[in-house]
């Protein structure tokens, strides 16, 4: 047999896709309706190239995430901005080997 | 950018990418929130990267392989079947097993997203994933099977099956010739993930 791939090519492909699983687990929504959601925003990516399934296919799967949040009002659009600008801040300001952590 | 400069010399921590800090975004926000349990993010990771791949598939099919009750079983009622097993479906889905045989090639394609027997198998490779495949697997799924060197007689149908987010499909190889006396777990080393999703056959020992 040929040598394993690894199961995700990037830490953050895996915590998307923890997040979503641990959502849908825990009775936030229906698997089918993140499908259906997920199969919308691949189509509309997928209009003006073709997606590789890699980087780009978790691409939209974060788009259709934060857009799911956005509409349930559980992770509204302002403060995911506000808190991603928080972490470049932390990450900019840590001395390298130093965890990151938000203030 | 103003992070170009070389790995041994950081002032500061490796800027993540910025979907990557959009995600630590959303779990900041929904843990801050009591909405999702951090642990329990991690474990779901270590679960998919450790203990759940293409073996618990591989496990099934050798069964199926050596056990002629277990094998009708599978067929009639794969998600029962695949649950007392413990590759329990976590988004509720159905299980169908389809088998190979001389007539008919099985193949499986999400043509939606991505869905995919996950106890089963694991996370789908990037080509699963990718438009191209997707598109492909049921326009041309001859010629997607030649380009996974998999050329078949054109006296075997090839049936395409379309997953969603409730029904999955899980294909059973047909056992290679000459394996008559193997083991469960020689038999097992044989069966491969493509194998399963019908990109490929079973490894001829």
């Amino acid at each position: 047999m040929s040598a394993p791939e690894p199961v995700f090519e990037a830490p953050w492909h895996a915590q998307v896709f923890a997040l979503t699983v641990h959502l849908n687990e825990s009775g936030r929504f229906e698997w089918s309706d993140w499908a259906e959601r997920f199969g919308a925003t691949l189509q509309r990516h997928g209009v003006g190239k073709e997606l590789n399934g890699g980087e780009d296919y978790f691409n939209a799967w974060l788009e259709t995430l934060e857009t799911y949040l956005a509409e349930t009002g559980d992770a509204d659009t302002a403060l995911v901005n506000q808190t991603r600008d928080a972490w470049e801040k932390a990450y900019l300001s840590t001395q390298h080997g130093q965890p990151v952590t938000l203030e | 950018m103003p992070h170009d400069h070389s790995d041994h010399d950081h002032p500061h921590a490796l800027l993540p990418s910025d979907p990557a800090l959009r995600v630590k975004a959303l779990e900041t926000i929904l843990t801050r929130k009591g909405l999702i349990d951090p642990a329990a993010l991690d474990e779901i990771i270590e679960t998919y990267e450790t203990k759940i791949g293409p073996r618990n598939g591989a496990h099934v099919v050798a069964r199926a392989w050596l056990e002629p009750d277990f094998r009708a079983a599978l067929l009639r009622d794969a998600t029962a079947v695949v649950c007392d097993l413990g590759y329990y479906g976590r988004q509720g889905e159905h299980m169908v097993a389809v088998e190979n045989t001389a007539q008919t090639h099985n193949m499986v394609v999400c043509t939606l997203c991505s869905c995919y027997p996950w106890p089963l198998l694991g996370i789908p490779p990037g080509w699963y994933k990718s438009d191209a495949y997707r598109a492909r697997a049921v326009r041309e799924p001859r010629k997607v099977l030649a380009e996974f060197g998999v050329t078949l007689p054109e006296s075997v149908a090839v049936r395409v099956w379309d997953s969603t987010a409730e029904m999955r499909y899980l294909v059973i190889p047909q056992r290679p010739e000459g394996t008559e006396g193997f083991t469960q777990a020689q038999l097992m080393d044989l069966i491969t993930r493509d194998s399963m999703i019908g990109t490929g056959l079973a490894v001829v020992p």
